[in-house]
């Protein structure tokens, strides 16, 4: 690190420099704040955006009194969730319904096999074990939207395609989960502990949960936590598996919304208030669960960087 | 998780990362053989999941790949033909020259963004940093479908604010999904999307630094600048390029944004807009599984090569995968 600091050297400035990580009003973090809420502003926009639209009517939205970003003079909100959960038989709270299906059984299911996998490739020694862990990380690089459409054609040879199965089983699949959960267990879950519990008499299985699993918690949430995003935020997969409507996740249901609100503007019912409000339900159960589990996934999410 | 800084700084050597014995075996070697088994138990389930869900259907896009299927012929077996027409093909040329410039333009803006974003908030600790690093993530929660939604509905010139805005100045504003103006649209959705949890993670870096190292740079005269860009950007290194590799090998499969973006886009988003929006039609709109599946595998192996070409220019040890 000497290096670093040999040239260019300042000396006149020495004296504030010490003082850089307390909180002061110095004019250089005025203009970091300023850059930071120019940032918050961008990040916003388009949430405020859709909260204030989805407090307007049909009128309100295409021709209202006080433009995009202010709230009109009608406060139609509560008639259009009534109107979202009714429309087409309530098909909306269908897709709801099975976007916290696929997100759920895909999430747990796919953090389960990353929890298992991970301790095994970090507390156990076998043959091959190098070799496998070696293709997991090559395949980190598969683009898996490319095995999309040869999975479609596997599951319809089965017979499973347009069934749930087609969106949760292939979800399964994160070699990234795995990875982490290696990386963190290594380190988090000491060799001595398990081989105390070991000479304790408790069995491999037992020793992995009520020794291994307490330690790799942090890394199980954060696992969790992006499998649960990366499965509810996928749109491509159930796109391609699905054709019965009432088995489509929020994403595929809103898209189909926004095919038919674009090919006929403005024929019979308005589907764009819809959709807005739609969208704003939608992305409110991940923002809240983002927000309250924080302390989990801000240390989390760092851990595929660290090594 | 306390020695991020450790971790970093010391560079570990590859051997301990990728699974050499680090330790001496504490039991007979006996019980270790048997354990050995017992290892392979607990990858079992997921060595089926990779099976079935990965290596099966990766095999199977190469077999369908070899073979072309005509109305009159059946199928018949094509060799390398469906890959000479993919690389012939305009169609899949034009939308993979377009997701390569888009992710020459879009990575380093990305990165532009989120590492500047985290050096910020890693030297403050005002309240007001906090609230904005929790803003600036927030669009990671957001399905990429309804991020998609928004911004087209804001760059829409029917109700949204652009032209609102611009009206007040008698102006026109740009039609942000027009043919020659897409390319920016899209751009803008995706850095929103994604900027903020790339931050996190280049903050999570950074966070983990030992503080001592700014305490003797700064002892040494180093300013806040110098800091920032020769002790802090160098020691981030490493999650820098996960994020890299990451946005490009989500870059080049670009697919959710065009798509849903695509029915309000007056005609910009062809059907071959990109190589998976064109693979998707071609199985889906045209029923050609096999030349879909010639087009799948090669976007793969141009995902290989890009990564390949990009660890190879940012080598460096002790980084993930190098």
């Amino acid at each position: 690190m000497s290096t670093l600091t040999t040239r260019e050297v300042t000396t006149q400035r020495m004296g504030r420099r010490s003082r850089e990580h307390t909180r002061q009003r110095t004019p250089r973090t005025i203009v970091a704040h300023i850059f930071l809420a120019v940032l918050v502003v961008y990040f916003l926009i388009p949430i405020w955006w859709l909260i204030v639209a989805s407090t307007k009517d049909v009128q309100g939205l295409f021709g209202g009194t006080s433009g995009a970003l202010w709230f009109d003079k009608t406060f139609a909100l509560f008639a259009n969730l009534q109107d979202l959960f009714t429309y087409n038989g309530g098909e909306y709270l269908g897709w709801l319904g099975n976007s916290v299906l696929y997100a759920v059984t895909g999430g747990l299911g796919a953090t389960i096999v990353a929890v298992l996998a991970g301790y095994g490739f970090a507390k156990y020694r076998f043959r091959g074990r190098n070799f496998t862990f070696a293709l997991l990380l090559g395949s980190v690089m598969v683009p898996l939207t490319a095995l999309v459409i040869p999975t479609f054609v596997l599951f319809a040879n089965a017979g499973i395609t347009d069934t749930i199965w087609a969106v949760i089983l292939p979800s399964l699949l994160s070699p990234f989960g795995v990875y982490l959960m290696r990386v963190y267990t290594a380190d988090a879950v000491p060799d001595e502990l398990l081989d105390a519990a070991r000479v304790d008499g408790a069995g491999e299985f037992r020793t992995f949960i009520q020794v291994a699993v307490p330690l790799m918690r942090p890394a199980l949430v954060t696992v969790l936590l992006l499998s649960v995003v990366g499965t509810w935020n996928n749109y491509f997969l159930p796109l391609a598996m699905l054709s019965n409507t009432k088995l489509y996740p929020i994403t595929v249901g809103i898209g189909l919304w926004e095919g038919l609100a674009s090919s006929n503007n403005g024929g019979g019912h308005s589907l764009w208030g819809l959709i807005i409000v739609g969208s704003l339900v939608s992305i409110i159960p991940l923002v809240i669960a983002f927000l309250t589990l924080q302390k989990y996934w801000r240390g989390g999410l760092s851990l595929g960087s660290l090594k | 998780m306390a020695d991020y800084g450790s971790a970093l700084t010391a560079a570990p050597p590859r051997a301990s990362r990728v699974g050499a014995p680090k330790q001496p075996m504490s039991l007979s070697a006996k019980m270790t053989a048997r354990r050995g088994r017992i290892g392979w138990l607990f990858i079992a389930p997921f060595l089926v999941v990779f099976a079935l869900f990965l290596v099966l259907p990766l095999a199977y896009a190469f077999y369908l790949s070899l073979y072309t299927k005509g109305l009159a012929t059946g199928t018949t077996f094509a060799g390398i033909d469906n890959y000479v027409r993919a690389f012939t093909d305009p169609s899949f040329l034009k939308g993979v020259w377009f997701v390569v410039r888009f992710s020459l333009v879009l990575i380093p803006l990305q990165m532009a963004v989120s590492l500047a974003a985290a050096l910020i908030l890693d030297a403050l600790t005002s309240r007001f940093a906090k609230f904005s690093r929790l803003m600036i993530f927030l669009p990671y929660a957001i399905p990429a479908v309804i991020g998609a939604l928004m911004w087209g509905f804001l760059y829409s010139p029917s109700f949204g604010p652009l032209q609102q805005i611009a009206s007040l100045f008698h102006a026109q504003a740009p039609f942000l999904l027009s043919q020659d103006n897409i390319f920016y649209g899209l751009l803008n959705v995706v850095t929103w999307q994604w900027a903020g949890y790339y931050m996190i993670i280049i903050y999570a870096a950074l966070q983990g630094i030992d503080p001592t190292l700014y305490e003797a740079a700064t002892i040494d005269g180093a300013s806040p600048w110098q800091i920032a860009l020769r002790i802090k950007v160098p020691l981030v290194s490493s999650a820098l390029i996960l994020i890299l590799v990451f946005a490009l090998i989500g870059t080049l499969q670009f697919f959710t944004e065009p798509q849903i973006l695509g029915p309000i886009a007056n005609g910009s988003v062809t059907p071959d807009f990109t190589p998976n929006i064109y693979a998707f039609n071609l199985a889906f709109q045209y029923a050609q599984f096999n030349y879909a599946s010639a087009i799948s595998f090669a976007l793969g192996i141009v995902v290989f090569i890009a990564v390949y070409i990009f660890m190879f220019a940012t080598r460096k040890r002790g980084s993930f995968l190098s």
